[in-house]
């Protein structure tokens, strides 16, 4: 299990929660079990996010392993200026 | 990557300065800019604008323009034309960026794009424009980001807004970010004192000296050449194909060297148009912008309103922080609200923090990503703040800023844990300055700011080629905009072993390399340098693969040093090192060409943090303000090149002190941009500033094969707050308008006293 | 509009070119001389970027009509160097790295040779308020300062 923290824009989408568990092993497979949960979720995933496992930050990636236990946080979808 | 992966001592030739290699071309006057092209048979073109903030477009008759016999070609939005010029159905960002280019059926700021002619000269496109008549209907139009939030704000375009804006909202906000975490009011019932102040900042622009430019060839079989001074070339590809509806393939786009960008030039404006213009009447077209069509139409940064309020204990420990970011991005979705909101507070280590930003529309023209888009103006209002608690309190605002820093694992206001960071180090460096303890003359003020961003990866892709004479020539695919070239010959050189000056960079075309993204996000010596190391170790492995063969052991008994494969110990056998020239001479006969490739998306930019100090003096009669000494110290990872790592810091630097003391766009009541040239809007000059001194902090990143951390972006994030700091203390008045104006400064004075 | 025929000299070189009336002498330098060295950053005089010299006056050539050219002496970015030799202030500026996107420093580098040539031993802040009129987005101006310091002080002591 992969706990999955939301910035609190997005708790309103995911029935108030602010961490909310989903089996995953990867961003893109965390990012899609997210949206079966909350469907709700589709919306700011598909206008882009980033995520942020242990602290090191995946800008856009589907395919980083999230290793088990892992402190996994969404963030607005990062760019560059 | 880890960081034992790198030769953590004695690097060979990162950290050195060699000269740049386009630098001879540079002090002779045959480098090539976006507007030095030219091509056989070609036309010039031009854009007719609207003279109108808001305004539904009723009619256009391009038939005078049409009849002159130099003009070769008129378009508009299909609406208005018999042929279709741009793809119809678009959707997203392509539909915006679209309406953008060429107004439908509203213009919707003083600047628009509403048609364009080519013509022979650049002179009879301009006579022709003249004879294009257009018929507005004028409509009601708000230009300020809080007047624009108010429900009887005209209204810029219906549903725009997406899913985060709540109910009961006007309809020009169109997005809204929250963040945070913990319980702000439990923090500031803990507080000795909370300060609760409003700031605002004003759009500033990027003031890139080169004007958009560029050539266009596209023919009725959908195949296209575009030369042009962009900071990213497959972007500009892909969004020209979308708008031209041809296949991103057969537009084949070569980045010219660029006259200055800063984020500005990371988005297409005219690119399109001269596309259009050139398939209609199948000629090469050149097109140009003013300076004046510079500041009306092509990106400024947002504007802000901002509130903030921060509670601190009487040692310094901060114990709650809260801020609502209201920023105005033109009449588009994309102001950086969410940015500004995210990196608002991300110095400090909080226990209770909230953050709130709102993207909202008003009749400018679409915002452009400005060097840490968001960033600056929110360390502008976060660092007045903290610097008037630390007055209140008598405390030192670096010894502050240790106090509540943010370290490894320190929990981001935005989210997750830090990873390795450098913002303590930069705070000891500034305290261990002597600048920070130089005694001041009266009339002078010192001010602080730390300053956060986040730093960009992207997808990157670079090739290598060796020569036959060990000489190797590297292709990458982000336009170098500060030097890159000379960064991307170090990193190879010392994977390599071969001199620097033998190792030529050269940005390729679209038809030549893999999807680059832009050079945005600090990421260019960062991922575009990561992948040129990947790349020649590439090359490193099929080198040692060929000694091996010759030698007749196996490729793990070779190892590569100094230039020269040699067996990797004692019992790989006894071997005379062979250098990479030897190993090339022959390579065509040992199993051909020898190149390296690396593609990808990396994703370990880091963050990075700044600390600026800054004197100012501030002149009680005029008002004028003048900057009198000034350190930046950031940290950069590992400086590949120091020289233009101290040219970054030094030039964002400059750009914070105009959008601090003078520069903003100015709106007539008539919603028309008052100061569109750079006599009115004023840039920094060589008389305006002191020497700027630099001290570069390292503290690798753990992402990056040899440490490096983009330093392009975070220079410009301490900027406004630090120099604000400054005149405040010299002025005895807290500044919480940008520009600093003089009159702001009188006010200000006259207030106070 | 029918248009003019100018004789002038560039970098030396005799030169002749047909020009609209409106048309600039940065115009006519670009496109109809192909010397795109000077560079058009504002076309109203504020940048500087195409600075060149006119009968060894400094002007912006944004601000010249081709006409004017006439029959004058006119020195751009092209004729600073003699043949491969560069001029010290091009040297010194490849070894500051006072350039970084380097559309400015044509002008910038016409500007400070036309500084030296009347003032070779200017203080910083007459270098800063003569370089005024020309303006960076990327430097600072700091390496650029110090490039034109520097190279006066060179030139003193070769002299």
């Amino acid at each position: 299990m992969v706990e999955v923290h939301l910035w609190s824009g997005l708790r309103s989408l995911a029935g108030g929660c602010e961490v909310v568990s989903v089996e995953a092993r990867d961003t893109g497979e965390m990012l899609r079990a997210l949206v079966r949960a909350h469907p709700e979720l589709q919306a700011p995933i598909d206008a882009g996010v980033s995520v942020a496992i242990d602290g090191r930050v995946i800008a856009s990636g589907l395919t980083e392993p999230i290793p088990d236990g892992a402190e996994v946080y969404l963030m607005q979808r990062l760019r560059g200026g | 990557m880890a960081l034992d992966d790198r030769k953590s001592d004695g690097f060979t030739f990162v950290g050195t300065r060699p000269n740049r290699p386009d630098g001879l071309d540079k002090v002779t006057g045959r480098a090539r800019f976006g507007a030095d092209a030219s091509a056989p048979g070609m036309l010039h073109g031009a854009i007719l604008r609207s003279p109108h903030a808001h305004a539904r477009i009723l009619r256009i008759d391009t038939s005078k323009a049409e009849a002159l016999k130099d003009v070769k070609a008129v378009v508009t939005r299909a609406d208005f034309s018999d042929k279709v010029e741009f793809a119809p159905g678009l959707e997203g960002d392509f539909w915006n960026i679209l309406e953008n280019v060429m107004a439908g059926d509203k213009a919707l700021y003083d600047g628009h794009a509403v048609a364009a002619v080519a013509a022979t000269s650049a002179l009879a496109a301009r006579d022709a424009l003249k004879l294009i008549e257009v018929e507005y209907e004028v409509l009601p139009h708000v230009t300020d980001v809080d007047k624009a939030m108010l429900m009887d704000a005209p209204v810029i375009r219906q549903g725009a807004a997406d899913y985060s804006v709540p109910e009961g909202m006007h309809p020009n906000v169109v997005r809204k970010h929250e963040s945070g975490h913990g319980d702000v009011e439990a923090g500031f019932a803990e507080a000795d004192l909370v300060i609760e102040d409003h700031f605002t900042t004003e759009a500033t622009h990027q003031g890139y000296i080169e004007p958009h430019a560029c050539l266009a060839t596209l023919g009725a079989d959908g195949k296209g050449e575009l030369w042009c001074c962009t900071q990213g070339h497959w972007i500009v590809q892909k969004t020209c194909a979308a708008l031209l509806g041809i296949e991103t393939a057969n537009l084949r786009v070569t980045a010219s060297e660029i006259g200055g960008g800063f984020g500005g030039k990371t988005t297409v404006f005219i690119e399109p148009v001269a596309l259009a213009l050139s398939r209609k009447a199948n000629k090469p077209v050149k097109l140009v912008m003013s300076r004046s069509e510079v500041f009306r139409a092509t990106g400024p940064t947002a504007s802000a309103s901002m509130d903030i309020k921060i509670g601190m204990k009487k040692d310094g420990t901060l114990t709650a922080a809260q801020g609502t970011f209201r920023l105005q991005g033109g009449a588009f979705p994309g102001g950086p609200a969410d940015f500004t909101a995210m990196c608002a507070f991300a110095p400090y280590n909080l226990p209770h923090v909230r953050q709130v930003g709102y993207d909202v529309m008003t009749n400018r023209p679409k915002q452009a990503a400005y060097r840490a888009p968001g960033s600056p103006m929110a360390a502008f209002a976060v660092e007045s703040v903290i610097d008037e608690l630390c007055n209140q309190l008598g405390l030192d605002p670096i010894e502050v800023r240790l106090k509540n820093a943010s370290r490894e694992g320190t929990k981001a206001s935005y989210g997750p844990r830090f990873q390795r960071i450098g913002l303590v180090e930069t705070l000891e460096a500034a305290k261990a300055h002597p600048h920070y303890t130089a005694p001041l003359k009266p009339g002078q003020g010192r001010g602080i700011s730390c300053g956060f961003w986040f730093n960009h990866g992207g997808e990157t892709s670079v090739s290598l080629a060796l020569s036959e004479d060990g000489s190797a020539q590297v292709m990458v695919g982000t336009p170098d905009i500060g030097g890159s070239r000379a960064s991307m010959a170090l990193m190879a050189a010392e994977v390599l072993g071969i001199p620097y000056e033998n190792i030529r960079v050269t940005i390729a075309d679209t038809a030549t390399l893999g999807y680059n993204d832009v050079s945005h996000g600090s990421r260019v010596t960062y991922a575009s340098g990561l992948a040129t190391i990947k790349a020649a170790r590439h090359a490193v492995e099929k080198l040692c693969e060929r000694a091996a063969k010759k030698w007749g052991i196996p490729v793990d008994a070779v190892k590569w040093e100094n230039g020269c494969a040699v067996p990797s110990g004692p019992n790989a056998g006894e071997f005379d090192p062979l250098p990479l020239a030897d190993i090339t001479a022959d390579m065509g006969r040992t199993g051909g060409p020898i190149s390296g490739h690396f593609e990808a998306t990396p994703e370990g930019a880091g963050v990075s943090f700044a600390t600026h100090i800054v004197d100012a003096e501030v002149d009680p009669e005029t008002g004028k303000t003048k900057v009198v000494r000034y350190t930046v110290v950031q940290d950069a990872g590992k400086a590949i090149h120091p020289t233009y790592v101290e040219g970054q810091f030094q030039g964002g630097a400059a750009q914070g002190i105009g959008w601090a003391l003078n520069e903003e766009y100015i709106y007539g009541a008539d919603g028309r941009l008052q100061n569109s040239v750079f006599l009115d809007y004023r840039i920094p000059v060589a008389s305006d500033l002191p020497m700027i001194d630099t001290v570069i902090v390292e503290v690798p990143n753990p992402g990056h094969p040899f440490g490096v951390r983009g330093v392009g972006e975070t220079s410009i994030c301490p900027p406004l707050a630090a120099i604000a700091n400054a005149v405040s203390a010299a002025a005895g008045a807290r500044m919480r308008q940008l520009p600093m104006s003089p009159p702001r400064i009188l006010a200000a004075l006259k207030a106070d006293g | 509009m029918s248009k003019i025929h100018v004789s002038t000299t560039v970098n030396g070189d005799a030169v002749e070119y047909l020009c609209d009336p409106r048309e600039t002498l940065l115009d006519c330098l670009r496109d109809k001389l192909s010397l795109t060295g000077a560079k058009e950053g504002c076309g109203t005089g504020d940048c500087g970027a195409c600075s060149v010299t006119l009968d060894g006056r400094l002007v912006c050539s944004c601000l010249v009509l081709g006409v004017e050219a006439e029959g004058k002496e006119i020195g751009t970015v092209e004729g600073i160097a003699e043949g491969d030799v560069l001029h010290p202030l091009q040297q010194k500026f490849i070894d500051y790295a006072a350039l970084q996107c380097g559309i400015c420093t044509p002008g910038i580098l016409v500007a400070a040779k036309a500084l030296l040539e009347q003032n070779p031993d200017p203080t910083e802040e007459e270098v800063r308020f003569w370089l005024a009129g020309n303006l960076c987005r990327c430097t600072g101006y700091d390496k650029i300062i110090r490039a034109v310091m520097d190279t006066a002080r060179d030139m003193r002591e070769t002299a």
